[in-house]
């Protein structure tokens, strides 16, 4: 059976599990539909022109794991920012681990998906906002919509400024052959509140994982979100993720994603804005080796007058790595005074690594400032003869002129144990010790 | 310590180094002085190991090795150090990150431990005291929006830092003002002792007033083409290079 009859037979399975008690029901129906009457992407649409799903999509993927398997704290600690508090959500292939987890409903929820569908306090929250930013015409997002099970759920109420960092991560263990993990996430921040998330996928597996997540995320009034994804998955695994923000006056929403591993990682980013005076960044590094392919397909859409948004990409490719950024910013007719800036610079180490990169401004006001700028180079050999000549050998070079490039991406991430972790990862990734602590 | 023979060196099959020879012993300090263009930077450059050049003929020999198939760091490990004319910004890594990852690959290449932040702080403290560098200049970036003299100074400090055998300091007084040529030649002065050499590289008798050369060497075209102690430096100054180019040619 191939994948997307699979997909349509799982379906069923899942509506008589619900039953009649499911909130989003209709929602669900809508979108299986949706997903049918489009299928999966191929590259003939010009947003996956450079991105083929064939390979991923290959497996006989398990739509739910059948089998369950525990994981110990101390196997999987390294994988979470575990020297500072955190709130925790963890799922083990697609299933929530209360054991790894730390949640809570004091002053907040930092729950699960499944918890805010059945439970009629909830109800409100999702009538309000679940699949109201989720872009129905996307195909792998109807997927995951139609298949909303489990994932996070944070709500955190007027003016409440969370001290901890929440995670949420998904490990994948290989209890199946290949398994299709499709979390979906709903964050709230209200007015006046602050958040911060850290987000993770990891296999510890060599059977493959194909984990196709959607994240929709509301930010109200002079609120504050802050997420950062770190990417730095094993070969077998597969990641696309749909990210959607919808932003009130006056708030500042961030996104930094840091892309080392994977197989294939398809990043859909997409910020809406509902007010004046918002602040919305994107950031990325991304180091890839091998054969990986990632895709950072980002969406601003300044819809309203006075906003501010931040794009810098930073990639690295060695090998036959592959490299897509396609940045879209689309400035609407009454949003005078925008200033929308995208960067997007990247370092091919090998002549055998690709990048794709296409800007894509679309201004329809005309009291802006746009500026995009992108560039593709090598390493300056200058500059490597300069750190050799001081007894800096060739490949701490690299790693310490490709560190260089990189670095300045992360000022602004304000979790000071998230930055040292991706510093360390940067020297793991490049093979190299830097010589210094961060 | 080093000796060159009849070194020819290219880049993009122009020759640059035509038959060049110098030696240089442990303890001693020559000058290199010359017109612009005569291949003084290529010199240093061919001896640190820069891989643009080629070198097509003769011998490069430190310490008794052939050292022209090393790598520039290898040359760096076994006590090469030069100054750069044009020192290179890096943006987004400190000066003391970037000296702390040159120490250490240098101990590494010796066979031993990094060495301890204390100590690396402590020499770190005394190096930037010698050269009148301000702790916070540090951890800035690599020569990134340095002035000119603020960039010499810094090749200095690394010399300092790095300790080699041989440093060749390519127009370090270049850019420098009077008190920090001072400060910088009192520097390399301090750093001077009877096992190690310096070839200083200047358009300038000036510095040669502080760091006293015992051999002063003129480069034109591509060779040596006349050497002499430091009242050489003096005729120069006084002449220029016309009466050297008519002997040449002559
Ligand atoms: N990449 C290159 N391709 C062609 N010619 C080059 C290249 N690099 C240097 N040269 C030439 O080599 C010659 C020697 O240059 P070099 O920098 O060694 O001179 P110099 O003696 O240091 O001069 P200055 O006193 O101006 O610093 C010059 O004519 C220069 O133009
Ligand atoms: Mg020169």
């Amino acid at each position: 059976m191939n994948l997307k009859d699979k997909l349509a037979t799982s379906f069923s399975v899942l509506e008589n599990q619900i039953g009649g008690t499911d909130p989003v029901s209709n929602i669900r129906t809508n979108a299986i539909k949706q997903f049918e009457t489009l299928g999966f992407p191929t590259k003939k649409l010009e947003a996956w022109k450079y991105t083929s799903l064939n390979s991923v999509l290959k497996p006989d993927y398990n739509v739910f794991a059948k089998k369950e398997k525990a994981l110990e704290y101390k196997d999987v600690k390294q994988y979470f920012i575990h020297n500072i508090e955190t709130y925790k959500i963890v799922f083990i292939d697609g299933v929530y681990s209360a054991q790894l987890s730390e949640t809570s409903h004091e002053g907040l929820d930092v729950c699960l998906m499944s918890e805010a569908l059945s439970k009629p306090k909830y109800k409100e929250v999702i009538e309000t906002y679940f699949n109201k930013i989720a872009k129905e015409d996307d195909s792998l997002t109807s997927l995951n919509t139609a298949f909303t099970k489990e994932g996070a759920y944070i709500y955190i109420p007027k003016s409440k400024v969370v001290e901890k960092p929440v995670e949420i991560i998904h490990f994948a263990t290989g209890v199946e052959d290949a398994l299709l993990i499709q979390p979906r996430n709903l964050v709230v921040v209200e007015e006046n509140a602050q958040v911060q998330i850290i987000e993770r996928h990891q296999s510890l597996t060599a059977h493959p994982v194909l984990t196709n997540s959607v994240t929709e995320m509301f930010v109200a009034e002079n609120a504050v979100l802050d997420y950062y994804k770190i990417q730095n998955d094993l070969q077998s695994a597969s990641l696309i993720d749909n990210t959607y923000i919808s932003q009130k006056r006056q708030s500042n929403a961030s996104v930094h994603t840091f892309s080392f591993g994977g197989k294939l990682t398809r990043n859909n980013l997409n910020f809406f804005h509902k007010g004046e005076y918002i602040d919305s960044t994107m950031k990325g590094i991304t180091i890839l080796s091998d054969k990986q392919h990632v895709d950072h397909y980002t969406l601003v859409d300044h819809a309203e007058p006075n906003c501010e948004s931040h794009q810098d990409y930073k990639s690295i490719f060695a090998d036959k790595s592959v490299g897509v950024f396609n940045g879209k910013i689309y400035v609407n007719r009454i949003a005078q005074k925008t200033n929308a800036f995208q960067q997007n610079n990247n370092i091919l180490l090998d002549d055998t690594a690709t990048i794709n990169t296409k800007p894509q401004l679309e201004i329809f006001a005309d009291d802006v400032k746009c500026s995009h700028g992108c560039t593709i180079g090598q390493l300056d050999t200058e500059a490597m003869f300069y750190l050799k000549t001081r007894g800096i050998p060739e490949k701490e070079a690299k790693g310490l002129l490709t560190y260089a490039f990189a670095n300045n991406v992360l000022e602004s991430v304000r979790i000071p144990e998230v930055k040292t972790r991706i510093n360390k990862l940067i020297a793991q990734k490049l093979g190299v010790d830097l010589g210094f602590n961060f | 310590m080093l000796k060159i023979e009849n070194l020819h060196a290219s880049i993009e099959d122009k020759e640059i180094l035509k038959g060049l020879g110098i030696e240089v012993k442990p303890g001693e300090v020559h000058a290199i002085m010359g017109p612009n263009g005569a291949g003084k930077s290529t010199l240093s450059s061919v001896i640190a190991g820069r891989e643009e050049y080629e070198v097509t003929e003769g011998s490069i020999e430190f310490e008794g090795e052939d050292i022209n198939e090393l790598e520039a760091d290898e040359r760096a490990h076994k006590g090469i150090f030069m100054s750069f004319q044009y020192p290179v910004e890096i943006p987004g890594i400190s000066v003391t990150n970037f000296i702390k990852t040159a120490i250490n690959s240098n101990r590494k290449a010796q066979g031993l431990e990094d060495m301890p932040a204390n100590e690396m702080l402590k020499k770190i403290k005394e190096k930037a005291a010698l050269l009148d560098i301000d702790m916070k200049f540090l951890s800035r970036s690599l020569n990134e929006g340095f002035s000119g003299g603020e960039k010499k100074r810094n090749e200095i400090f690394q010399m300092a830092m790095l300790e080699p055998k041989l440093a060749i300091l390519d127009e370090t007084d270049s850019g420098l003002d009077i008190d920090a040529l001072k400060i910088v030649a009192n520097g390399v002065n301090k750093l001077k002792s009877a096992d190690n050499a310096v070839i200083v590289i200047t358009h300038y008798q000036r510095l040669l007033d502080y760091i006293v050369p015992d051999f002063v060497h003129v480069l034109f075209d591509g060779k040596i083409v006349k050497s002499g102690t430091k009242e050489l430096a003096l005729e120069l100054e006084a002449k220029g290079y016309d009466w050297i180019k008519q002997e040449v040619t002559a």
